[in-house]
């Protein structure tokens, strides 16, 4: 599903350039759900920055299903977002004026799809995520697992090929923290890829492999035996 | 551009961010608003000058004689030039093809009095066609007549404060009262649209007040009018030709600036509408500065919002906006905002001017305010215009921001 080889990125700060990923190999089979470690700074944002298609990467190839994503302009980046990635983050980012529904019909509106279809494409998923009668509620009148499941229920509902969070229970407790990763393992049960970049051991582990990175570059690679959630 | 979808999204955003809105929207609409007032009120500066004029005739031509400043044809300088009635009878026969009526006035000081009582009024001598020349308007009675000027009656036509001062009520036809020693009879009542000046007035006919003075022939000064459709530049020519007819006649230097004057009411009346002109000038550019303030405010507005949803625009286009997307949202709603607010403000301000349109403005030399629909029209639209051009700079920035960047935007 994802292949890199060789990415490098660095960052110009004033006159000096911090060299933040220095030569990545790594690649993601289909399915799998990918926990991304590191302390801050080992560069692990970024790198599912670069994965996101938000950001560039210096040198170094990445494809994604099998394409090259490469040199694009915003317009196609955007396309290829749209149509092949699902984001979750930390702090939910989802738009507050908006009401969990058309939050989560809002990537199906840039597809072109009517009204109504996203509609209903859309409160199939927050069913899936166990919030269909929160649909008409604001995101200030959610809790915080709430608010991480609607923008979970908004990354799925385009069908990406794979779902990108970055710290998607960094901003909850320890309860809500189990809601959501259950919440991800059942949607990689049922076939998505899914990478998952966090700092907390527990969080990992839950993961079906974990890749370390520090400085750049990637020190430990391996498969692990998933910690499944049971009875949340 | 038209795109169901998009609106939905546009209208939303609006309902749901009603402080912004209403913010942008009262910059356009207070800046068009202004600019209409200001230039309404401009439009009435300018038609009260008008109207100055209006009330008189403009195709009035006056001749006052003078002292020679220089020494011409045997006659020595400071000659005292003096006009006769024989000049009235020539002037009439040289120039009858564009003179309507001649006029000779005499200014006559003399102590007015009505059963022992004094009052204090100007009195003029002149001929009939005095009435015509002042717009005159008879409310009782008649004016003075040619019968008058040859008989040299001993009747009088009085201003309307005249016959309110002396008469009080009382009906003033066919009573006499006193200019000095000689009494005159009331013949008549007239009014005048122009103001108080000429209704303070009392009129005798100028053959009479010749006969008091010892049978003289002088007459003080002249006012003819001319026929209107020689036009603006015929009375300029007419006003010369009459100076150098009358200065050869009276021997005096064709280049001596006195001796005889000769005023064209047409030529100062363009000059008052010249001045007036300036005023609407000056007036209008306050309000197109009033309009660039506006334009100045909506951009503003516009990087405000641009830079308040930074990050909103990142999550758009995490999920798939594309930035000519993100381009067409923002202005899309601006122009929305603006053109909205700014024909609001459009027809406000012609409401604010029409109410306005009331005897109050008439104590600040205002009258008619108003404004041309075809001018605010304009304005309104090169606001929204600018509007436009003003939220597209930002947009452009926000549309082409890397979503990583808009993101972390906290």
């Amino acid at each position: 599903m994802i292949e890199i080889k060789n990415l490098h990125k660095s960052y110009q700060i004033g006159a000096s350039s911090l060299h933040v990923l220095k030569g990545i190999d790594f690649s993601v089979e289909d399915g799998d759900l990918v926990a991304i470690m590191g302390s801050s700074g080992s560069g692990k944002s970024t790198l599912l920055n670069i994965l996101g298609m938000l950001d560039t990467s210096d040198v170094g190839t990445y494809d994604l299903d099998k394409i090259r994503i490469a040199d694009m302009n915003e317009k196609k980046a955007a396309n290829y977002r749209n149509k092949f990635l699902g984001f979750v983050f930390q702090s939910f980012n989802l738009i507050n004026y908006k009401n969990a529904l058309e939050n989560v019909a809002l990537p199906l509106y840039y597809q072109g799809i009517s009204r109504k279809e996203r509609q209903k494409t859309a409160l199939t998923y927050l069913d899936k995520v166990g919030l269909k009668d929160w649909a008409d509620h604001l995101p200030s009148e959610l809790s915080g697992g709430q608010k991480q499941r609607v923008a979970i229920a908004r990354a799925l509902a385009s069908n990406p090929k794979v779902l990108l969070a970055d710290e998607p229970t960094g901003a909850l407790d320890s309860t809500t923290s189990l809601e959501v990763m259950a919440l991800i393992q059942k949607i990689n049960n049922e076939g998505k890829t899914i990478l998952v970049v966090t700092h907390e051991h527990d969080i990992a582990k839950m993961c079906k492999r974990i890749v370390h990175l520090k400085d750049g570059v990637i020190v430990d690679d391996k498969k692990i035996k998933q910690n499944v959630i049971k009875n949340v | 551009m038209f795109n169901i979808e998009r609106w939905k999204e546009i209208f939303q955003s609006i309902k749901k961010n009603k402080l912004r809105t209403a913010l942008s929207g009262m910059t356009v609409s207070l800046g068009i608003l202004i600019f209409i007032i200001l230039f309404g009120l401009g439009e009435g500066l300018k038609n009260s000058y008008s109207d100055l004029f209006l009330n008189e005739a403009n195709n009035v031509i006056f001749i006052y004689p003078g002292k020679t400043t220089k020494p011409y044809g045997g006659f020595k300088t400071n000659r005292i030039i003096e006009l006769k009635n024989e000049d009235v009878l020539d002037l009439q026969n040289e120039f009858s093809s564009s003179i309507e009526f001649v006029n000779p006035r005499l200014f006559v000081n003399e102590t007015i009095k009505y059963k022992l009582e004094s009052f204090q009024f100007d009195i003029n001598a002149v001929g009939p066609s005095n009435q015509q020349i002042e717009k005159h308007v008879l409310m009782k009675g008649r004016y003075i007549n040619e019968k008058d000027i040859e008989e040299k009656n001993k009747v009088t036509t009085i201003g309307r404060l005249v016959a309110r001062d002396i008469f009080r009520g009382e009906d003033p036809i066919g009573k006499f009262i006193n200019l000095g020693s000689r009494a005159f009879k009331v013949v008549g009542v007239f009014q005048d649209t122009s103001g108080d000046t000429e209704e303070n007035k009392l009129i005798i006919p100028y053959t009479t007040r010749q006969q008091i003075l010892k049978g003289t022939d002088v007459i003080g000064t002249l006012a003819l009018t001319f026929d209107q459709s020689i036009g603006g530049s015929g009375a300029v020519k007419l006003s010369n030709n009459i100076k150098s007819f009358l200065k050869k006649k009276k021997s005096i230097d064709p280049s001596d600036p006195s001796g005889i004057r000769v005023r064209n009411i047409a030529d100062e009346i363009d000059r008052s509408l010249q001045f007036a002109n300036a005023l609407q000038i000056i007036v209008t550019f306050v309000g197109i500065g009033t309009l660039i303030a506006g334009i100045i405010g909506i951009s503003n507005i516009m990087v405000f919002i641009v830079k308040e949803r930074t990050k909103e625009l990142g999550i758009r286009k995490a999920l798939g906006a594309q930035p000519t997307e993100i381009i067409k949202m923002i202005l899309s709603e601006s122009i929305f905002i603006t053109t909205l607010s700014g024909f609001f403000g459009m027809i406000l301000g012609i409401i604010i001017l029409s109410s306005l349109d009331s005897g109050a403005l008439q104590d600040y030399f205002i009258t008619r305010a108003g404004v041309d629909f075809g001018i605010a029209f304009f304005a309104t639209v090169i606001l929204i215009v600018f509007g436009v051009i003003a939220g597209y700079v930002p947009a452009k920035r926000a549309a082409s921001i890397k979503p990583i960047l808009a993101l972390r935007d906290e």
